[in-house]
């Protein structure tokens, strides 16, 4: 079958690539586009280094042939960091220390935005589930579901001060 | 059917290093015109943090900022010759060669300094941050980048340091066995606590609790890094991991992570250490190597506490549910 064209949302930036039919978003995202903070495990779906969100949702992008998010909305690790500084999940990893090899760390950053999207203050139980598809070989994972623990408060934190701030200026 | 608990223990003593033929590490150190330094090593950094650890240790030795180190490693083409990184022994050989080679790099500097500043080299310091002063008369301080700076532009030199640590070869005394085979031992204990399900031969592990004598830590956070991952990889290796489940025979064997089992993050016992420093005579500061060790004292201490919960003794790894309700039948019929 002939390669086509493909277009998606590549963190708030259109891109278009050509491919040859079954490539998956994995291959796309890291060999085509340089975007390799999107890891690649195992290419079977079966450790979670390679997940991305599409339209905000988990995904395993080895799996994801890419004509499948033509016009949809994917983020990466790279479509969360800031230009300077750190996503306040980001920081929570570093914090403590939650990446060792740092193999697993964008998919498990990328599961623990999903989760705190959906659900702010998450439960011990809600964070340990959200994790189950990724493997970390290093850390004994304790360190990651703590990350998140304190990612969920820094965001609500953060939320809490710019709701003080607007408060402020509407006084 | 019940749900049977126990607890087991474990102790390891564990070598830093191996005296194969001989086991050197060798490093390199120069100051870049910037005033940093770059230290160049063979060994790897496989994540344990290899890199970090002797970032500080030459942070130390020189006196400047963490900041100011740049460690590359790992291109034996180009790099000074280095056994590898096995055997715990990289922060012990590895930050012993580098501690040669930056005290090598900081004399070089000093003499540079000497003759900038007009003071003898047994007057100057350097402060930990990057600045090298007179003794006592803090106005007659200099930037340690600016005299690599002059070094190189002024006086025509290099600062750099060469440094080598080997472990000598030891034989064996034919007569006795003995021989002196590691430079160090950690040592460490652990008490592990399971449930047993009788009915589905599942095991739950509730905790992993352990003391470590691991010599000075460089780094305590990877210090602790290592040993929770290091008992989550012994809680894997003694209920899950194998690549041949009926071993010699390969059927069931695992062909991706989807099959090769490992606990996640609902597996996750309570994992709790204390660390006691007893700094080695012979480890750069003091240090003992703790990678691989982490991964030992779990393994025994489950599978003596399944042995605690059910009577069902098992020598051979991983502990299957199969391999202990066979057990438990055994057991039944034994006593019937
Ligand atoms: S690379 Fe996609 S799940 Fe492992
Ligand atoms: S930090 Fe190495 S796999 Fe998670």
């Amino acid at each position: 079958m002939a390669s086509r064209i493909v277009t998606f949302d590549l963190g708030g930036r259109e891109v278009e690539v050509m491919v040859r039919p079954m490539t998956t978003l994995q291959s796309v995202l890291r060999n085509q586009l340089g975007f390799t903070a999107t890891k690649d495990g195992c290419r079977q779906g079966g450790c979670g280094s390679c997940t991305v969100l599409v339209n905000g949702q988990p995904m395993l992008s080895c799996l994801l042939p890419v004509e499948d998010v033509a016009g949809q909305r994917v983020t990466t690790l790279e479509s969360i960091t800031p230009a300077e500084g750190l996503h306040p999940i980001q920081q929570a990893f570093l914090d403590a220390h939650a990446s060792q090899c740092g193999y697993c760390t964008p998919g498990m950053v990328m599961v623990s935005k999903a989760l705190l999207d959906h659900d702010p203050a998450p439960t011990d139980d809600a964070i340990r589930h959200a994790l189950t598809g990724n493997i970390c070989r290093c850390t004994g994972y304790r360190p990651i579901v703590t990350a998140v623990h304190s990612a969920a408060e820094a965001v609500h934190d953060a939320a809490d001060a710019m709701r003080g701030s607007a408060g402020e200026r509407a006084r | 059917m019940a749900r049977l608990r126990g607890t087991g223990m474990a102790a390891v003593n564990y070598p830093t290093g191996m005296n194969l033929g001989g086991d050197p590490s060798q490093a390199l150190i120069h100051a870049t015109t910037s005033g940093s330094f770059v230290v160049s090593l063979s060994a790897t950094d496989l994540g344990q943090g290899l890199k970090t650890v002797i970032g500080q240790i030459a942070a130390e030795t020189l006196g400047v900022e963490f900041g100011e180190i740049v460690v590359d490693t790992a291109d034996t083409d180009t790099g000074p010759h280095d056994m590898g990184t096995f055997a715990s022994r990289a922060t012990h050989r590895v930050g012993n060669a580098v501690i040669a080679a930056a005290t090598e790099a900081r004399q070089a500097l000093l003499d540079v300094a000497s003759e900038e500043l007009e003071a003898a080299v047994e007057d100057l310091e350097i402060d930990g941050h990057g600045n090298l002063m007179v003794k006592g008369v803090p106005s007659r301080s200099v930037r340690v980048a600016d005299i690599a700076a002059l070094a190189q532009f002024k006086y025509g030199r290099t600062i750099a340091g060469r440094g080598s640590y080997m472990k000598p070869k030891s034989i064996v005394d034919p007569e006795t066995g003995a021989m002196d085979p590691d430079s160090t031992e950690a040592h460490a204990c652990t008490v592990a606590e399971v449930e047993v399900d009788t009915e589905t031969g599942e095991v739950t592990v509730l905790s992993i609790r352990s003391a470590y004598e691991v010599g000075r830590q460089v780094n305590p956070a990877l210090v602790a890094g290592q040993i929770e991952g290091g008992a989550w990889m012994g809680m894997s290796h003694a209920l899950y991991e194998t690549t041949a489940p009926y071993y010699p025979a390969v059927d069931h064997s695992p062909r991706d992570f989807s099959e090769y089992l490992m606990p996640g993050t609902l597996e996750m016992p309570i994992v709790e250490s204390v660390i006691l420093e007893m700094p080695s005579s012979n480890g750069p500061y003091g240090v003992k190597g703790l990678g691989e060790m982490t991964a030992n004292s779990p393994i025994p201490a489950i599978v003596n506490a399944i042995y605690h919960a059910t009577g069902v003794r098992i020598d051979e790894l991983p502990v299957t549910p199969e391999k202990i309700l066979r057990g438990l039948d055994a057991m039944a019929h034994a006593s019937s």
